[in-house]
């Protein structure tokens, strides 16, 4: 189904090594209108390898293209058509809501008729409008991940780069996140996002990849990843933990 | 050791944490211990030779001084008094502010009144141990020259900061009652610099009109206020005396202070946490601003971020009060531009070194503020603008700053001279320049909100900044002059900045 699709993020032979290799010959490819979480245990190199495909780290080998752009020799290009959100929302204290979305608007230079009626939408959207114009220095975490999230969509992206976005969000706030999550991928967007919470990845995954020691170790759909991990497999979590422990006892 | 949660237990817990907190300080969390004790002998030696250029003639004065001396000490000490009353306020601010073990503190079954009892002996103890690191190099001068008699300089220190301490908190405290937990952060950081610049900036305009110049000795010995002082035996001469090695006095000024401070502890811990809490809270009350069109404005990434930069900075409250406090130090020399239009004298040329050096600080803070201080890295780092075009809007930020807050002056002085007010814009220009560029070679991540402590950071690009602002402010004095010499300095300045391109980080 998606290989018809164009590819919108592929990785060749990515590498990195701190004091031992984080990420360790990922070779990716993601699709087109694709929802694809990336599981892993602690340290197993996935916030490693989305922080290199969002620019935020070099690679020390291998290459990143992004809707087709080569990341690495052009990542002005590439940062054009991507949003990173993480799990601790970086916004600006001092700034409102409104402000915080003028600015990220200013750095993708969107222009301002179209970055107002995104932000108007966005505002509304995530249930903003009675903060837009209140500071986000006393915002609780959920808040700040919307106001967050707001400035990740402002510039309409074609790639969005999610390093565990529904950490410590209460119910309603996760769920308004997944939802403008899975509307983004509806009308063609990309999301690549890594989460522990695996019911999540469950139900929004089309495609789910299994990283260890900086390694792919298995990828395809649950139904696949079932089957890869042995026949008395029946949820995600079974799945997972089966994986990541025949990898361990390989290694 | 002692029985846990008796005052002693928690004394020793808290003289842990401070030391804790003074060793990383000082070896910049422990990296650099070698160096850092290197560093101190180096400067307790050069403290001493300082201050034995300084207070070595002085070392005979008797305890019967004439009122001039007792007014040149007294004031002395009321001066280094503000200043230790600034630094107390800030301290009791930060414990008023900062949540840390608050929490764990007030639901454990110790008692509260007995731990803040602690805390603020230990803000009067840091005080104290602060100033009398300070002192102790005058101290033990005097004593060396004059006899044991000096030391009696030690206990005038320490009761000094006890006093300050009290006031800090009886002023805080009164502050959080009448203006309530949001508005006393600022105004308390506010009324800290005032204090602490407030008496030299007082003294100066004082000096400015009896004698036409910024000397604050002008001023202390004009027979005007000699004859309007009490005579040498009154209490208000005391602390002088103290100082002067008069073993009464110094008792009636350590009882004093005891009292002064054992009974703002007694007065204020019952409540210190009560308030403590209430300020903690204070960041979750909403701040709303007036603009609320919902139209954005169009604008290029350069304009967006300079934009950013400009409001945080306005919007900061430690800033501003930062930058007023540069500002207030300014007063005395836009007094003496006052006074030279109306006299007719060039004593301007005093104000150019002046200016110059003040706009280094602003910038250094500024530049660090807006180069290291990123509250949001990850969104800069993945917006499709290239990391030079970033830095640049960023500088532009600090130089469009620095010159709001100094052109005006610039302006009034060109109406005197044209050359002067030249000379001023370039040693501005240069003086920021060379800060922001110090700033870049030595940049970090950070949050703004560690700004107080930026200068653990960097101790080379701390001096690096100081020398600095220092060497332009005597390359714009010396050029006002108008003299060939100016070219020394300047030599010395771009030394500095050659240097530390040299010895620069290589991963920034």
């Amino acid at each position: 189904m998606h290989k018809s699709r164009p590819v919108s993020l592929a990785t060749r032979g990515l590498r990195k090594d701190f004091e031992r290799p984080a990420v360790d010959g990922l070779d990716l490819t993601i699709y087109g209108g694709e929802f694809y979480c990336l599981l892993g245990p602690n340290g197993a190199g996935k916030t490693t390898t989305l922080r290199m495909v969002a620019g935020l780290l070099g690679p020390d080998a291998g290459t990143i293209a992004i809707e087709g752009i080569d990341a690495l020799a052009r990542p002005e290009d590439a940062k054009q058509v991507t949003a990173w959100l993480s799990d601790e929302p970086m916004v600006y204290d001092k700034l409102t809501p409104y402000e915080y979305l003028e600015f990220v608007a200013g750095l993708w230079r969107i222009d301002a008729a179209t970055a107002q009626a995104r932000a108007r939408d966005l505002i509304g959207w995530l249930g903003l409008e009675d903060q837009a114009h209140t500071r986000c220095e006393g915002f609780s975490k959920g808040m700040r991940q919307k106001v967050a999230l707001a400035g990740a969509l402002v510039h309409d992206p074609k790639l969005i780069i999610l390093d565990e976005p529904l950490t410590g969000l209460d119910a309603g706030a996760a769920r308004l996140v997944k939802n403008v999550l899975r509307e983004r991928v509806a009308r063609g967007g990309t999301v690549i996002m890594t989460t522990h919470i695996l019911e999540v990845a469950e139900r929004m995954a089309d495609r789910i990849g299994v990283i260890a020691n900086g390694r792919l170790i298995a990828e395809g759909t649950l139904d696949e990843l079932r089957i890869k991990a042995g026949a008395a497999v029946a949820s995600l979590e079974d799945a997972f933990l089966a994986l990541v422990a025949s990898e361990a006892a390989a290694a | 050791m002692s029985e846990p949660a008796t005052m002693a237990w928690l004394a020793s817990h808290e003289l842990r944490l401070g030391w804790r907190d003074l060793t990383s300080l000082v070896t910049a969390g422990g990296r650099r211990r070698r160096n850092a004790i290197i560093a101190i002998v180096v400067f307790v030696v050069a403290m001493h030779a300082f201050a034995n250029w300084v207070v070595k003639n002085y070392a005979t004065i008797d305890i019967g001084a004439d009122p001039v001396t007792l007014i040149t000490i007294s004031s002395t000490l009321l001066l280094s008094w503000a200043l230790l009353l600034s630094q107390a306020m800030e301290s009791v601010t930060r414990i008023f502010y900062t949540r840390s073990d608050l929490d764990l503190i007030l639901t454990s079954p110790v008692s509260a009144r007995k731990v803040f009892a602690v805390r603020m002996a230990r803000i009067a103890a840091a005080a104290a141990m602060m100033a009398l690191l300070l002192a102790s190099p005058f101290i033990n001068t005097l004593a060396w020259h004059g006899g044991p008699r000096w030391l009696a300089g030690y206990g005038v220190v320490a009761a000094m900061a006890a006093t300050a301490t009290a006031f800090a908190l009886a002023l805080t405290i009164a502050l959080f009652r009448l203006i309530g937990a949001r508005r006393t952060r600022l105004i308390a950081q506010i009324v800290a610099a005032v204090i602490g610049a407030g008496f030299v900036i007082g003294l100066q305009i004082l000096a400015i009109f009896s004698g036409g110049t910024l000397s604050r000795v002008t001023a202390l010995h004009s027979p005007w206020l000699v004859a309007r002082l009490p005579d040498a035996d009154s209490v208000v001469w005391w602390p002088a005396r103290a100082a002067l090695g008069d073993i009464t006095a110094l008792v009636a000024v350590l009882v004093t202070a005891l009292l002064v401070i054992a009974g703002a502890i007694a007065l204020f811990s019952a409540r210190f946490g009560e308030h403590a809490l209430a300020a903690a809270g204070v960041s979750a009350a909403a701040v709303r601003q007036r603009r609320t069109s919902l139209r954005l404005r169009p604008r290029t990434p350069s304009s967006a971020l300079r934009r950013k930069e400009w409001l945080l900075l306005w919007r900061d409250p430690w800033l501003v009060s930062q930058t007023l406090m540069q500002i207030l130090y300014l007063l005395p020399p836009a007094v003496l531009l006052y006074v030279t239009f109306r006299h007719g004298t060039n004593a301007y040329v005093v104000l150019i070194p002046v200016m110059v050096m003040a706009a280094g600080q602003l910038a250094g803070g500024l530049a660090w503020l807006s180069i290291s201080g990123e509250d949001a890295p990850d969104l800069i780092a993945t917006a499709p603008v290239t990391p030079a075009r970033v830095l640049t809007a960023k500088i532009e930020a600090v130089l469009g700053a620095v010159a709001l807050v100094f052109a005006p002056l610039t302006a009034v002085l060109a109406f005197e001279s044209v050359y002067a007010a030249l000379v001023l814009a370039l040693g501005i220009a240069a003086a920021t320049a060379a800060a922001t560029f110090i700033q870049i070679c030595f940049r970090a991540q950070a949050r703004r909100s560690h700004f107080r402590r930026r200068h653990t950071s960097s101790r080379i690009a701390t001096f690096a900044e100081a020398f600095s602002s220092v060497s332009w402010a005597a390359t714009a004095a010396v050029a006002a002059g108008p003299s060939w010499l100016a070219v020394i300095p300047m030599a010395v300045a771009l030394a500095i900045l050659l240097g530390i391109w040299l010895v620069r980080p290589r991963t920034a």
